[in-house]
Order: structure tokens, then C-alpha cells, then sequence
């Protein structure tokens, strides 16, 4: 859950990108990452694998702005997505206040979102929360291939509930700033709230 | 508010008390820096040298670090594992809980030892444990519901770069 310091009138939140395996989580904090002006972020940091996949998570903590007086400060985390990593995503999910889920548009991929949401909405429970009540937003990504789905198909698919979607193409940006941008509106209307 | 994990919340007066508590510990352990990190990850509160260090990078892998401990505690039937100590050459590191949701981190190097720290570090977390239990308290009370007053506008300002 995010914490507000009243005393040096910070919020910080913590957003989490989850999603299957090569579906391009780390891509799109990298993306984030290079685009983002020096003084808005700090360093990024991979616990990965030799082969360069997420053993543990990334991490990127970025600073937005200020809202009312209030310095806004995101920690954007992503899990591992290989399925034999399930202890460790769910350590990461605890305390998130938003989830990005990011869906491998190509077809061969379809069961592995599907697995990889279900995966989210169970690890979620566990922790006590809800992912209908939560900051949600989808991301398809991968959009460039040419075996990828139709939006419509994983639309129908993946966000049953209709929450923010957004296509990617995380590797030159598309969508990468669309969708972080209404991740963390959704996150600052829900801290509003004060629910 | 999720009841298993809910906000937390710092203010002025807290934090004066949880600052002198950490400058203390400091000086009294000769350590070289201080830390409070909030188990999500969240930079709480710094005494030392602590200028000096990647304190956002630091506090994030601290909490993924006591977070993987936890989850093995939690494998082997125990309820926590309350502190984890790494030596290095120059550097060592010793983390331990204060309540549920707060990890004292002590940064020392030769100029003390192990003993003497995690002797300074008991008292230091008796002390600091009502204080996090009060913070708790506060952000449960609705008056102390953040922001209330934020637009749709407000938050549209933060992306118009």
C-alpha cells in the first residue's frame, strides 16, 4: 500500500507489471527508463538470470511531479514470468497498490496469458486483495508481429471486466507511456479516495 | 484499504521521535548508517551517513531481500525469521523487524562489532515499536484520509510534460 509522509509531503505508490514469460515486462521498464529524463528516476535495478531473465524483479522508482504541494514518487516493479517463479511473484505483489498486466499478443501465447492472469487474480487473493477492486490496467504488447491476435480476441479474453487497455509495442514504446500514465491516474484517484 | 497490508502514514511529530531513536542508535552502535524501510520497500527514516548510499535502490532490495527470507520462514513452518545479519570485508548488515511492517537496517564496518550492535539495536526497536503502532492507528483514522481534496485536473497536470 502506498505511503504518504506528511512530513516531507511525499506519496509513494508501488506499481507492479505482471504478465507471462518474454511477454515484455523488463522491456517496457527499460523503455520507461531510457526515456525518462536523469532527474525524474532512479537507478534501474535486474535481478536476473545469466540469460538475462527475471529471477526476482526489476525495479525502477520514478519521481512524476507534484500534486498539490505533495512530491509523487511511483516504484514500478515487475515479476518473473517463468510459471516455476510463483514464490517470488507473489512476495512481489505484496503492498501493490496498481497492476499492469501485460499480455504476449502472438497466438502461440494465448494459453500462457491466460495461466499468467489466473496466476495474478489467485496470488492476489492470497494477499487479501481483490483485482476487481484494484488500479488494473492491460496491455497487449508485442502488436508488431505478425502472428499477433486481434485486439478484439484477446479483448474478450483477458479483460472481461473492461479495465483500461492499451496496444504495445514495448521494444520501440508504443503505448509504454499510455499505459503507465493511466496506471498511476488510476492509483492517485484511488488514493483520493482515502478507502 | 486492504486490513492485511494497510497505508502507512508519516508524520512531523513521528517522525522526530523516530529520527532521534535512529541518530541515537547510530552513535550509540558506531554503526555508519541507519535505516528505516517500510517492508514494500519504502525509504521510512535515515541517520548517518546515509547521504552517502543509493538509499531508494538500497531500501527496495533490503525489502525483497527480507521478503524472500520471510517466504522461506513461511516454507519451514515458521512464523518469521526477526533477523538476518551479512558480513562483508569493509561493510556488513544487520536487518531486523520492528513490528510487522518496518525493517531496521544497520549499516557498520570495523569500527564496531556484531555483538555491540545488535545489542543498541534491541533498545532501539523497543522504543520504536509503539511509535509504528500509533502511525498505524493514524492511518486508519478517516481525518487522516490523504489528499482529499485532489482534482481530476491535479492529476492531469503530473502528464501534461
Amino acid at each position: 500500500m502506498s505511503f504518504i509522509n506528511y512530513s516531507s509531503r511525499e506519496i509513494n505508490c508501488k506499481l507492479v507489471y505482471y504478465g507471462p514469460g518474454l511477454c515484455g515486462k523488463t522491456t517496457n521498464l527499460q523503455y520507461i527508463y531510457n526515456k525518462t529524463r536523469p532527474e525524474a528516476k532512479g537507478k534501474m535495478i535486474s535481478l536476473a538470470t545469466e540469460t538475462e531473465r527475471t529471477l526476482f524483479f526489476d525495479f525502477l522508482p520514478l519521481s512524476l511531479g507534484e500534486i498539490r504541494g505533495f512530491k509523487t514518487r511511483f516504484h514500478l516493479y515487475t515479476v518473473p514470468g517463468q510459471v516455476f517463479y510463483d514464490a517470488s511473484r507473489k512476495l512481489i505483489l505484496k503492498g501493490v497498490d496498481g497492476v499492469c498486466f501485460v499480455a504476449d499478443s502472438q497466438e502461440e501465447r494465448y494459453d500462457a496469458n491466460i495461466e499468467s492472469l489466473e496466476n495474478l487474480r489467485l496470488n492476489l487473493n492470497e494477499q487479501g486483495y481483490d483485482l476487481d477492486k484494484l488500479p488494473y490496467v492491460v496491455q497487449y504488447n508485442k502488436r508488431d508481429l505478425p502472428n499477433a491476435m486481434s485486439v478484439a480476441e484477446l479483448s474478450k479474453s483477458l479483460n472481461g471486466t473492461q479495465v483500461p487497455e492499451f496496444e504495445g509495442v514495448a521494444t520501440t514504446g508504443v503505448g509504454v507511456f499510455d499505459t503507465l500514465k493511466m496506471l498511476a491516474k488510476l492509483v492517485l484517484a484511488e488514493l483520493r479516495k482515502g478507502t | 484499504m486492504n486490513p492485511m497490508n494497510p497505508q502507512l502514514v508519516m508524520f512531523e511529530e513521528e517522525l522526530k521521535q523516530i529520527q532521534k531513536i535512529a541518530d541515537r542508535l547510530q552513535q550509540d552502535s558506531r554503526a555508519r548508517s541507519i535505516l528505516l524501510i517500510d517492508k514494500n520497500g519504502q525509504l521510512v527514516a535515515a541517520a548517518g551517513a546515509a547521504h552517502e548510499l543509493d538509499t531508494t535502490s538500497l531500501s527496495s532490495l533490503v525489502a525483497g531481500n527480507v521478503a524472500a527470507t520471510g517466504g522461506i520462514a513461511k516454507l519451514l513452518q515458521e512464523d518469521e525469521f526477526t533477523g538476518q545479519f551479512h558480513e562483508g570485508k569493509g561493510m556488513s548488515i544487520n536487518l531486523s523487524l520492528v513490528g510487522r511492517r518496518i525493517i531496521l537496517v544497520v549499516l557498520f564496518d570495523k569500527n564496531t562489532t556484531p555483538g555491540l550492535v545488535r545489542l543498541r539495536v534491541k533498545r532501539a526497536q523497543d522504543e520504536l515499536v509503539p511509535i509504528f503502532e500509533e502511525l498505524a492507528k493514524k492511518a486508519l483514522s478517516p481525518q487522516n484520509s490523504p489528499l482529499p481534496d485532489i482534482t481530476d485536473q491535479d492529476i492531469d497536470n503530473l502528464f501534461n510534460d
